[in-house]
């Protein structure tokens, strides 16, 4: 292989002669959002949807076996769909994020391109979407609006995915809460179109509006688990990684809290300012940055402020809160993949009455050996209630091994519940007829 | 008799069943292998109890078991996760118990149930255990049993990896093939169980208290009790019922159900199978394809020549070889006149003693003109029988492929251990892939599939081939195959359709996991397959689907490496006129007396264990050493290797006593390479600096209860050893600092750690269990801002407690900088130096590319050693990388460790000096090199140099290794002698 090929650039002809930009789609309902997003400037984004188990087999054939499974699935996702038919390849670009941070997520875009030299399709543009300055093409750049535009998308996305995990599992009328979460796509990808409903007005309105819809579903009041979802950022969120992890919750009978894209997004621009403190910077690059993250911050507002208008519903905590709960168990240096972000979002869970918590890694995901494993004896010595299993998602483990484990989880959930809320009578009468049993204890050797 | 509970505990590999009545008490139980026919052995067992309690029509029934839940999914049955289970039957049962440790088929559990109620399981990584015990025994040809009472015998107890099964395996072997007894073997398996449980599963957490030992393998081996009592100081108990504790606690748990038993009893007899698994098209699809397939091979693959009249002159063969020997004799022309194809039973002297005192036999006018062995058992069988020569196996490998397909330019051979593949280039080995510890086993692990499912290989190969929808088990390790096969029964595949599924997986093992091959273009035009593995027709068809295109199968494919030995004997034989070969005769083998003791070397501190080979008459054949030393008064020749040459320098840095306090430094991950830095800098300041003792394994186990997470590489996992040395050490501090970014050195886009080197101090912190007082500092340290360091450095040291003038700190610090830029430059002349030498001596050099850490010896095993061995001079990938520029790369480059083997790796590509060459040294585990591996073997096979992989990790067996190497250097010979040909 040459290696000096140069880059395949996406040029602003490839954008005026209206190639298609396939995407993959991480988080459904945040990407759908966000793909509909960068549609209002004339790009014409496509999410990919294809997925089974080719998928992993493609990627496994184009990809280091080694590579984390979000790259191979990723790849092999892409890879699946040029090699469809469906798709002009003439006429096809790919994007993908790039962060830019020290664990090997940044070389995403590499491997990938790397696979498309190997099935012969090096000719296909691929666009780093990134906020790092990392690669640019003439035919794509990311203008102000366009990531005002995209921020709102992931606001409106974490209040949808919040309230849709935190109705759903109560539902009086099966579905109902999946149906709002269409209605409310749909009508914000009109108003996306239309040029409306993301600035700091219509995106507070809008908000309440979403948080009264749901409210006023009918619920039942059972008595449910609660689960929380950590983990690499494409297995926590993306059903294809974790094997449908949320629906898999939601068949056994628990409510799930799956912590949202938005406090991601000022981790890592709050990383830029840590590393300042840590290591020195300029004064400059730190007004910027701290700007970003006022921005940033008032947009969180909106989003707790809007959920806390219910009584009903459970609101994340502000950044600064989420911050300060690690204080002492990890530090803020800590900041590559996840980070201690990860860390803060298992204590939070636990804080927020889910203290059952998956954590979902790629076998072999470095970072997640520090923040995610590597935590949790921490977490549990200040939280005994935490209740965290770590799930490895790769194309080797299978769903049965995971659900096994995630079993095991739950039944201790279970107990917890009995143990706060009290068991219900006719349990607890049989549990004392049980106690006659007696103990046989007695030694082999 | 109303209220009867029932537990049914389906494992991955046995049935249990309890029933207890009103009071709790076990009226019933039953235990039982399944041999995956789950449904029907269940409905028995429960149709036995019908007959047993005909009163009892609608008991409480509730199932458990890891190969439960999709049975009891489908029969809407009650399901308790059998962990909970566990919990639940030893909590009413044994109310004193701190901490089970339950081991099952292929799972292990520890329970802690007093204090803070944690429950751990066994990875998706870390393997069986019940049926590790069975692999294990049925390599050593005994019954599980058998291993146990044989272990009680044991005198010395070897290291074996303890990470996962297929590890193990790969270490026992070589112990089997190098004559160790049986009893220590047997010892040292059960220890790796032991160690595998502990360190994989506590977690940072100590087991103590009253520990219970569950599970059919704690049941039934006293053993391997006594092994875990013995690691973990205590003595455990083994109750009553220990194989029950899983069906005792599903039945008394709170979920179970009244059911009619009739029904429940009817709904598993009918149940059909789901079949709706992912699978691949069947092998053969029908009796016709199949003949033709077969009339194909056996056309293609016999032998062209026939047996020469004139017999005088013989050769022989010896592959000696991981699960198997092979041997062949044959006549001047290359035709056969005997071979064997034995399993290994442990000792493969008797073996070849018998083939060659049949051949004295059979042919007693034929002379033995020359013989050489390979594989594994090599040396040892050369020194037993006195064979003339050896060979590394690919190259036998090579020259039986050329006999039959002359044009050969890709061989795959696939043993019961491993899979090498090798092209071919201008007739020379050009570039080998050898299956790494972690996927090999491929052909024992279709032989222990067998037996599990109560069936010969061959039987179950055969089964197979008329599968119509095989299952699709993709193409990962072994040991995740068992649970891979778990899912697909789950699914209700058939006996026949996982057997044509497994040897699919094979083949889709070997092609993208080993060769990583995107299509058959990548392997070549004429392909030859051989190895025991592909004597079975469904493998072998499985392997032309998969990159469709016919292959060779020589009829003796089992043989090739013997039978390419022969060719390599009768070659160096002819080529000195007069060559007598020195091989055994009949009375040389009459008296041939084989003995193999143990003894411990103790001629420097590595004391190795050494298994000494006696046959008789004062010769002897020692193994197990890692220097020359141990084999006599003979001096090593001077040797330059740059490993050694660093440690050195490091062991410059001494601790200056001082009233101002100790700082221990522990000696390992970056802290390794920044000895000179941080010593300089705290010494400067007057503060004593100690370092951790050199890594070893006793120093790994002193941290190993405390690594949460068993995946992270070995690297990382000493450091927890060289923490708590420290502590031991009661040093005033231990330093050691976060550090997200490592230095410039403007040979990357970035300059990144690796997360685990940036962070691993936050492991540390977060599971060591008491620092005893010790300040533990941990804080983020930019030493890649040089002017911002010694203020962000100054308030970090306040804050412990170490109070200096920021004007002193600025000094140390430059000062520091100016240390670890000498210590550079010290690496980079030695380096300069050694290609200088070498060039000058005409001696081959090797770059041992891979992170500065591992310079130490316990991770990378003497492979440093070993180049050495080869007459090679070992120089480092950072004596390299100052000499080259930034380079734009097919990846990001944003590691300052990995920015080095990318210009290490340019300066060999670009470098027109064929005996230069790049040899990459990749931790087990590291993320991070799935990415540096591809580009680096990219740079170099762009410019037709020969890439070089080794993966290590906590074995300590160099045979992969040593074959890597040694085809490495016979492939660079060849080349050199076709390059001189063609001048």
């Amino acid at each position: 292989m040459d290696n000096q090929r140069p880059r395949v650039e996406f040029t602003k002809e490839m954008k005026d002669q209206g190639y298609l930009i396939l995407a993959p789609a991480m988080a459904p309902i945040h990407f759908e959002l966000i793909a509909n997003a960068l549609a209002s400037y004339g790009y014409r984004v496509e999410l990919l949807r294809n997925s089974g188990p080719q998928i992993a087999d493609i990627g496994l054939k184009y990809v280091h076996n080694d590579t984390c499974y979000p790259a191979l699935l990723c790849i092999g996702q892409f890879i699946d769909a040029l090699q469809s038919g469906n798709y002009d390849l003439n006429k096809t670009a790919l994007m993908i994020t790039q962060t830019g941070g020290g664990c090997r997520a940044s070389n995403y875009i590499h491997l990938l391109r790397k696979a498309l030299e190997r099935a012969e399709m090096g000719h296909v543009p691929v666009i780093s979407l990134n906020l790092s300055g990392l690669e640019s093409n003439s035919g794509f750049s990311l203008t102000l609006s366009m990531i005002r535009k995209a921020l709102a998308a992931i606001i409106y996305g974490d209040a949808l995915m919040l309230l849709k995990n935190q109705v759903k599992p109560y539902e009086q009328n099966l579905g109902e809460s999946d149906a709002l979460v269409t209605r409310w796509t749909n009508e914000l990808v009109d108003q996306f179109d239309r040029g409306q409903g993301y600035s700091g007005h219509a995106t507070r309105k809008q908000l309440n509006e979403i948080v009264a819809s749901f409210d006023a579903i009918p619920v039942t009041d059972k008595l449910l688990p609660k689960v929380g979802i950590v983990g690499e950022i494409y297995v926590k969120y993306s059903p294809l990684a974790n094997n449908d992890l949320e629906q898999f919750l939601y068949e056994q009978g628990c409510e799930t809290m799956v912590p949202g894209l938005l406090q991601f997004m000022l981790f890592k621009v709050d990383n830029r300012l840590e590393d300042i403190k840590l290591y020195g910077g300029t004064r400059l690059k730190q007004t910027m940055f701290e700007a970003a993250m006022r921005y940033l911050g008032r947009s969180e507002r909106m989003l707790i402020d809007a959920l806390n208008k219910s009584n009903r519903f459970v609101a994340p905590s502000p950044y600064d809160k989420l911050k300060s709960m690690v204080d002492g168990v990890i530090g803020y240096g800590c900041k590559m993949g996840e980070g201690w972000l990860l860390t803060a979002e298992m204590i939070e869970l636990t804080h927020l009455g889910y203290p059952n918590i998956v954590c979902g890694q790629p076998f072999g995901c470095l970072p997640n050996h520090i923040v995610g494993k590597g935590m949790i004896r921490k977490i549990r010595n200040l939280h005994e209630e935490a209740n965290i299993v770590a799930v490895d998602y790769d194309p080797g483990a299978t769903r049965v091994n995971q659900e096994n484990r995630i079993k095991l989880m739950l039944s201790v959930a279970r107990e917890g519940m009995h143990k706060t809320h009290g068991r219900p009578m006719q349990e607890a009468m049989e549990t004392e007829e049980d106690t006659t049993l007696s103990p046989q204890l007695s030694t082999t050797y | 008799m109303s209220q009867l509970r029932i537990g049914l505990d389906v494992g991955s590999t046995t049935l249990k069943c309890v029933v207890l009545d009103q009071q709790g008490e076990i009226v019933y139980e039953a235990y039982e292998r399944h041999y995956a026919r789950i449904r029907e052995k269940s409905a028995q067992m429960l149709r036995t109890i019908r007959e047993r309690f005909p009163d009892c029509k609608e008991p409480r029934i509730c199932v458990s078991g890891s190969a439960g839940m999709g049975m009891a999914e489908s029969l809407r049955m009650p399901f308790e996760q059998e962990v909970y289970a566990t919990r639940t039957s030893v909590a009413r049962l044994i109310p004193g118990a701190d901490c089970v440790i339950e081991l099952g088929g292929e799972d292990a559990k520890i329970l802690f149930v007093s204090g803070m109620i944690e429950v751990r399981m066994n990875g998706s990584c870390a393997g069986g255990t019940g049926a590790f015990i069975d692999q294990m025994a049925s390599l050593l040809n005994v019954t599980p049993s058998e291993l146990a009472e044989l272990a009680e015998q044991h005198k010395q107890v070897y290291q074996i990896a303890s990470r996962c099964g297929v590890f193990a395996k790969s270490d026992i072997q070589p112990l089997i093939n190098q004559g160790a007894q049986l009893p220590d073997v047997a010892a040292s398996i059960f220890m790796a169980v032991v160690h595998q449980t502990i360190a994989g599963l506590s977690q940072g957490r100590r087991i103590e208290g009253n520990v219970v030992y569950l599970g059919g393998p704690l049941s039934y081996f006293p053993y391997l009790r006594k092994a875990f009592d013995q690691e973990l100081h205590l003595t455990g108990i083994c109750p009553e019922h220990s194989l029950y504790y899983v069906a005792i606690g599903a039945a008394m748990s709170e979920l179970a159900e009244p059911m009619q038993l009739d029904q429940i009893i009817a709904r598993l007899t009918d149940a059909q199978a789901r079949g709706d698994y992912k699978h691949g098209a069947p092998l053969f699809a029908t009796q016709e394809d199949y003949q033709a397939f077969q009339k194909r091979h056996n056309e293609a693959g016999t032998l062209k020549t026939k047996p020469s009249a004139n017999l005088s002159r013989a050769f022989i063969g010896v592959d000696a070889g991981s699960t198997t020997v092979k041997a062949v004799a044959m006549d001047e022309s290359g035709a056969i006149l005997m071979q064997r194809y034995l399993p290994n039973t442990g000792n493969p002297v008797p073996l070849v003693r018998s083939f060659l005192t049949d051949f004295y036999r059979d042919y007693p006018n034929t002379r033995i003109a020359g013989s050489a062995a390979t594989g594994y058992g090599e040396d040892l069988i050369k020194a037993a029988f006195h064979l003339d020569f050896g060979l590394v196996e690919t190259m036998a490998h090579f020259l039986a492929a050329r006999s039959f397909e002359p044009q050969v330019d890709f061989i795959i051979d696939i043993g019961g251990q491993d899979i090498k593949c090798f092209k071919i280039k201008q007739g020379a080995i050009d570039n080998i892939f050898l299956n790494e510890a972690c996927s090999s086993g491929c052909g024992s692990f279709l032989q222990t599939f067998a037996g599990a499912m109560d069936l010969s290989a061959a039987e179950f190969a055969q089964l197979g081939l008329f599968a119509d929808k095989p299952v699709d088990l993709g193409s990962r390790c072994t040991v995740f195959m068992n649970s891979s096969v778990k899912q697909a029964q789950k699914d209700g595949a058939s006996v026949e359709n996982i057997s044509a599924g497994l040897s699919m997986s094979v083949v889709k093992n070997a092609l993208y996991k080993v060769i990583r091959a995107p299509g058959p273009d990548g392997l070549g035009q004429h392909i030859v397959v051989q190895g025991g593995t592909f004597l079975s027709d469904a493998v072998l068809r499985a392997f032309e689907m998969e990159i469709d295109r016919e292959v060779v199968r020589p009829k003796i494919a089992g043989l090739m490496g013997a039978y390419g030995a022969a060719l390599y004997a009768r070659d160096q034989a002819s080529r000195s006129a007069g060559f007598m070969s020195a091989t055994l005769d009949t009375e040389g083998l009459t008296a041939l007396a084989h003995t193999v003791k143990s003894a411990n070397c103790n001629l420097c501190p590595n004391h190795c264990r050494l298994t000494i080979n006696d046959f008789g008459g004062g010769r002897r054949y020692i193994s197990g050493n890692r220097c020359e030393r141990a084999l006599g008064a003979k001096q090593a020749s001077a040797t330059y290797n740059m490993f050694l040459d660093k440690r050195e320098l490091l062991n410059a840095y001494k601790p200056q006593p001082s009233v101002k306090g100790t700082i221990g430094i522990p000696y390992g991950l970056n802290m390794l390479e920044l000895l000179p830095f941080w010593h300089k800098f705290f010494t400067q300041l007057g503060y004593n600096v100690v370092t951790s003792p050199e890594s070893d394994r006793d120093l790994y186990q002193l941290g190993q209860h405390t690594i949460p997470s068993d995946t992270v590489c070995y690297p990382a996992k000493l450091m927890h050893g060289h923490v708590e040395a420290l502590i031991d050490m009661k040093v005033d501090w231990i330093f050691y600092p976060c550090m997200s970014y490592n230095f410039n050195e403007n040979l990357g886009d970035n300059h990144y750690n690796c997360p685990v080197v940036a962070y691993y101090p936050e492991v540390i912190q977060a599971n060591t269990e008491d620092f005893k007082g010790i300040d533990f500092i941990d804080d983020y340290v930019g030493i890649h801002r040089e002017a911002d360091f010694p203020i962000k450095m100054h308030a970090i040291m306040a804050k412990h407690g170490m109070v200096e003038s920021l004007k002193d700190v600025k000094l140390a610090a430059q000062n520091a900088y100016q240390e670890q830029a000498l210590f550079r430059q010290r690496i980079e002349q030695r380096g300069d130096e050694y290609l200088k030498m070498a060039k000058a001596k005409g001696m081959p050099v090797i770059i041992l590319c891979g992170r500065p850490y591992h310079i130490d010896p316990e991770i990378n095993h003497g492979i440093d050693q070993l180049i050495t061995s080869f007459g090679a001079v070992v120089v480092t990938e950072d004596a390299i990388s100052p000499k080259m520029q930034l380079k734009p790369l097919a990846v990001l480059n944003q590691w300052t460790y990995h920015s080095r083997m990318y210009a290490a790796a340019d300066y060999v590509a670009s470098s027109n000096d064929l005996s230069i060459n790049l040899v990459q040294l990749v931790s087990f585990g590291c993320g991070v090199d799935a990415i540096t591996t591809d580009e680096i073997r990219s740079m170099l096979e762009s410019k037709d140099r020969i890439y070089t992989q080794i993966k290590i990790d906590e074995i300590s067996n160099l045979g992969a290794a040593r074959i890597r190497l040694r085809s490495l250097f016979t492939a660079l010979d060849m080349q050199a002698e076709s390059a001189e040909k063609g001048a």
